[in-house]
């Protein structure tokens, strides 16, 4: 009986284990073949062909995308957490009036669903001449961004000892240098929480990145493999989006796994405290 | 150097009066301890000194300046607080140098003041550590060298030694008693200890539920305390009491009836004590004997043995328990019957709103305190 | 001294002023100043284009030339021309996307919940290797919903899929499977990919409750000689219910704005579109800016509703003291 439980878990286990990867593991897989190779299926790598990935840098502008992709991400994270962490702060730490009803709305804002803005944020990016640039993207994926980052860093920011702000004011410090001296430094760890979950966020951006951008050389990763097209509109590139998908990729299941623990942190400060 | 002067001083949050209208005049160079049981207020007393909490109402006074509405570090204080409240990032040296930083003093100046005062406290070999290589006797000096640079007219402490073991504890309290006698600085110092109260204080002030309950010399608030509040709270083990009646009053003071036993006369002054009101006996457990002669009889129920005394629990009747402290080479045991004799000069007799009667002048033995030292009950 | 008691104001008009010191004066100013930029971000790329959304669809505008709209109430909405109704409330194709919504919420976020506790469950067991599986369990999380539709658009090719290969090896369909096309099948089919992707944030959610319960209980228990289905029903779940129905909400929330999976797996098909796939293509495709915003707009109010219900429940918590 203790026997057949302990099978029983570890199937589970195995199972769940599989579910999880064996789509990414196939994309790997079929990545490494071509041509009409690709249209035959296989479940182990018989060879190595690396033609997918050379295809994907030379017949694509795939590598502008990922640095449009970085660009944007990248911006986003640190006006994300320029912002975030002083708002936090006044957030976490200082009563005033009208402080619940406005961390209410920062939650409501990044509840929003993002159709909801199309139109405006179009007509917004539109009148500012940002149609189909990257600061555009940067701009309306903030909307994504910030919202979430004001709430986990206040989160993050009410955990910290009341006693050793106290001890600056003792000491002579403003807010301001409360901020940037005291607790800029101590807040590291949860913005490099909050940052990692921002770069997804942003890295993995569609609707704005598909709506707001027109040429290929303009947009950032996912709406240029969503849109990735072959030589006929009938025939899909399978293994050059695979190789793409498994590009871009890599580096995030890279992140997730040396922060792992960060980012789960991060995901309940936000959710399960809020 | 300064003095601090409270006037009528309250605190609420929101609807809940945490501080009700405290009137307090702290000498300069005195060292003041607040001391209470948890919830009473002192260490919010101490944070509205500080600048830390907003006065609601009534005047805080520094050095002959009104303080309400200056910034904590515009008043002339340092705080030393419980856990420390050391910047975690920063290094010691930096730690104490930071306040001085901020109000730009010269490079050579923080320097040699840090120094001086790492000197002072034996830690100038950790100026270069992180607080969390530090043990918990080596962060308090830090938080209190950080203090010491700043050269405050006040010292606030916050229970600062409630995080150390007990071995650590005495020698800080005896450093802290020092940097008193070194700085003559005036100190407000709070603590739940009694110990601590009695050994660092010039004067404590009792307070209880956001009241002063009494303010005085640590053997004053000791031999006459005010209420029962006072009485109950200082000394351990803990006073005696003894609910009676008033049956007879004369010169020589008041005549109560015991419950089951006999009478006593305590000499203390009847002020508007009507024959057969209900009052308290306070008494000591050093000052009951055990006696064939005593007043009071019971069995021991119990014998603590701490070696150099023993306690010993005493039931007289019904549920009540006398707490007697007798030498530690005497011998009881449990199940002895046994008959107490009360001294009647150390005898406290309380009205029922739990106020002190006043003794008889000349009738105790500790002198009483200077008449501007005199006690003062909210 | 006496004399500056004398000049001092009294005590009552002091409580009048509030009684604050420069400390508290400095840090409230502090806070507003702090939280200023922010809020004016927000108030620009969020509060801005959500008002002139809800403004567009009461409007004839379209996408090519936006500064050339009229006003026409409701006529988005629903309009009577010539005792024909029009408009969005009109389009079945408007209550296809609502029903395919709920439905795709409804049904995902219930298997993700399941899941999520059986994932949770097991995760929270100690064995060796927990920490590599946790990390694995994230993958799929983390990888762009864009490249996990596109990888199973591929496992899910209808001629040369692996699952179709699979099943059929297997022996359990006779002929491949069109999944993403059949609309049988395709709505199925995204809330499979949704279920792969977003189990592992229920899980690890549900498991961050899990870890917060109290060991002596379950020792208790044990003590007591419960058997565990029980001590799962009548101890853990009841005490994992807050956290749970935070992720619920969340999650909700989440699939009610489902539109990359749909969009990528299913390309713009009528059978599986979203109500976030709807309005978009209004909006860009057809270039109906109008009618587009009508449909932002009214998914803008189901879920607002949504927030402002949880929010309300959740209120005690959020007010509490942040000290």
């Amino acid at each position: 009986m203790k026997m057949l439980t302990r099978i029983g878990f570890w199937l589970l286990v195995a199972a769940v284990g599989l579910f999880s990867i064996f789509p990414f593991y196939y994309a790997i897989m079929s990545s490494f073949r071509s041509g009409s190779d690709l249209f035959t299926i296989a479940y182990l790598p018989e060879r190595l062909d690396f033609s997918n990935y050379v295809a994907v840098f030379e017949r694509q502008p795939f590598g502008t995308n990922i640095f449009n992709s970085i660009v944007v991400a990248g911006a986003v994270v640190a006006l994300s957490l320029a912002l975030g962490i002083t708002a936090a702060y006044a957030f976490g730490r200082i009563r005033f009036r009208g402080r619940s009803l406005l961390l209410m709305t920062i939650l409501a804002v990044s509840m929003f669903p993002q159709v909801a803005v199309l139109s405006g944020m179009f007509e917004l990016i539109r009148a500012f001449g940002l149609y189909n640039t990257l600061p555009g993207l940067i701009l309306a994926n903030l909307m994504l961004t910030l919202p979430f980052t004001v709430w986990v860093l206040t989160t993050f920011m009410r955990e910290l000892p009341k006693e050793i702000e106290e001890a600056a004011f003792v000491d002579g410090a403003t807010p301001w240098i409360v901020v940037r001296r005291v607790f800029l430094p101590l807040m590291m760890p949860a913005a490099v929480t909050t940052g990692l979950l921002a770069f997804i966020v942003s890295w993995n951006e569609f609707l704005f990145a598909l709506t707001f951008t027109l040429t290929n050389e303009q947009r950032t990763v996912p709406p240029a493999i969503a849109l990735m097209s072959g030589s006929t509109a009938y025939e899909l590139p399978w293994g050059t989006i695979m190789a793409a998908s498994v590009v871009v990729t890599l580096p995030i299941i890279a992140m997730v796994l040396v922060f792992q623990r960060k980012i789960v942190a991060g995901l309940t400060a936000g959710a399960v405290k809020g | 150097m300064a003095d601090v002067v409270l006037k009528n001083v309250r605190k609420t949050f929101g609807r809940t009066h945490v501080i009700h209208g405290v009137d307090l005049d702290i000498r300069d160079g005195e060292f003041i301890v607040f001391v209470g049981p948890s919830g009473c207020g002192k260490s919010t007393l101490l944070r509205l000194i500080a600048g830390l909490e907003d006065i609601t109402s009534g005047e805080l006074f520094i050095g002959g300046e009104r303080v309400n509405d200056l910034a904590p570090a515009k008043r002339g204080i340092a705080m030393v607080f419980q856990s420390y409240a050391l910047y975690p990032h920063m290094s010691v040296y930096d730690n104490m140098a930071f306040g001085l930083e901020l109000a730009k003093s010269s490079k050579a100046d923080i320097d040699s003041k840090v120094r001086e005062a790492a000197r002072m406290l034996q830690i100038d070999n950790l100026l270069d550590r992180k607080p969390r290589q530090l043990s918990g006797g080596q962060r308090q000096r830090v938080a209190i060298g950080r203090a010491i640079v700043r050269d405050p007219k006040v010292f606030l402490f916050d229970e600062p030694l409630s995080n150390l073991d007990a071995a650590l504890r005495v020698q800080t309290r005896i450093e802290i008693a020092k940097l008193h006698t070194d700085t003559r600085a005036t100190m407000i110092y709070v603590t739940h200890d009694q110990v601590e109260a009695m050994t660092l204080a010039d004067r404590i002030v009792v307070l209880n539920a956001g009241r002063v309950e009494q303010v005085g010399t640590p053997l004053e608030l000791y031999h006459r305390p005010a209420n029962l509040f006072v009485a109950g709270f200082l000394g351990s083990p803990q006073m005696n009491f003894i609910p009676c009646t008033v049956s007879h009053i004369g010169p020589d003071g008041v005549q109560v009836q015991l419950p089951k036993a006999g009478s006593i006369t305590v000499p203390v002054s009847p002020e508007g004590l009507r024959m057969n009101e209900t009052v308290t006996l306070g008494i000591r457990p050093d000052h009951m004997k055990l006696s064939p002669q005593g007043t009071l009889t019971g069995r021991i129920e119990l014998v603590e043995e701490l070696g150099e005394n023993h306690l010993l629990y005493v039931n007289v009747g019904g549920e009540r328990h006398l707490t007697i402290r007798e030498p530690g080479d005497a011998h009881h045991e449990a199940g002895q019957e046994v008959a107490l004799a009360l001294a009647p000069e150390s005898c406290h007799l309380f009205r029922e709103s739990g106020e002190a009667l006043p003794f008889l002048s000349g009738s105790r033995t500790p002198a009483p305190p200077s008449p501007d030292l005199s006690s003062r009950a909210a | 001294m006496s004399s500056a008691v004398a000049s001092a104001p009294s005590p009552a008009r002091e409580t009048a002023q509030g009684g604050r010191s420069s400390l508290t004066r400095s840090r409230i100013r502090a806070a507003w100043i702090f939280i200023a930029p922010t809020l004016i971000v927000l108030a620009l790329i969020a509060g801005w284009p959500l008002a002139r959304t809800i403004w567009f669809s009461f409007t004839d505008a379209s996408l090519n030339n936006l500064a050339d709209y009229e006003f026409i109430g409701f006529e988005n909405y629903v309009a009577n021309y010539d005792g024909e109704w029009f408009g969005l409330l009109t389009d079945p194709d408007w209550w296809h996307s609502v029903w395919n919504t709920v439905w795709f919420t409804a049904v995902s976020v219930s298997i993700e919940t399941v899941l999520g506790i059986i994932v949770a469950l097991i995760l929270n067991a100690s064995f060796p290797g927990r920490g590599i599986m946790r990390a694995v369990i994230l993958i799929p999380w983390a990888i762009p919903t864009v490249v996990s539709a596109k990888m199973w658009n591929w496992m899910l090719h209808d001629q040369f899929g692996v699952i179709n290969d699979m099943l059929l090896r297997l022996g359990l369909i006779a002929a491949p499977i069109t999944w993403t096309a059949n609309p049988d099948t395709a709505l199925w089919t995204v809330v499979m990919v949704d279920v792969w992707k977003t189990t592992p944030f229920m899980a690890l959610l549900i498991l961050a409750a899990l870890q917060m319960l109290p060991g002596d209980i379950y020792e208790a228990a044990k003590v007591d000689g419960v058997h565990p289905v029980k001590v799962f029903f009548r101890v853990t779940l009841p005490l994992i219910k807050p956290a749970l129905i935070v992720a619920v909400i969340f999650r909700a929330l989440d699939a009610l704005r489902v539109f990359d999976l749909i969009y990528v797996l299913t390309a713009n098909s009528r059978d599986t579109a979203s109500m976030s796939v709807y309005a978009r293509q209004q909006l860009v495709d057809f270039q109906e800016v109008g009618l587009g915003s009508a449909a932002s707009t009214l998914i803008f109010l189901i879920i607002a509703l949504l927030i402002v219900i949880t929010m309300a429940a959740g209120r005690v918590r959020l007010s509490g003291d942040p000290r």
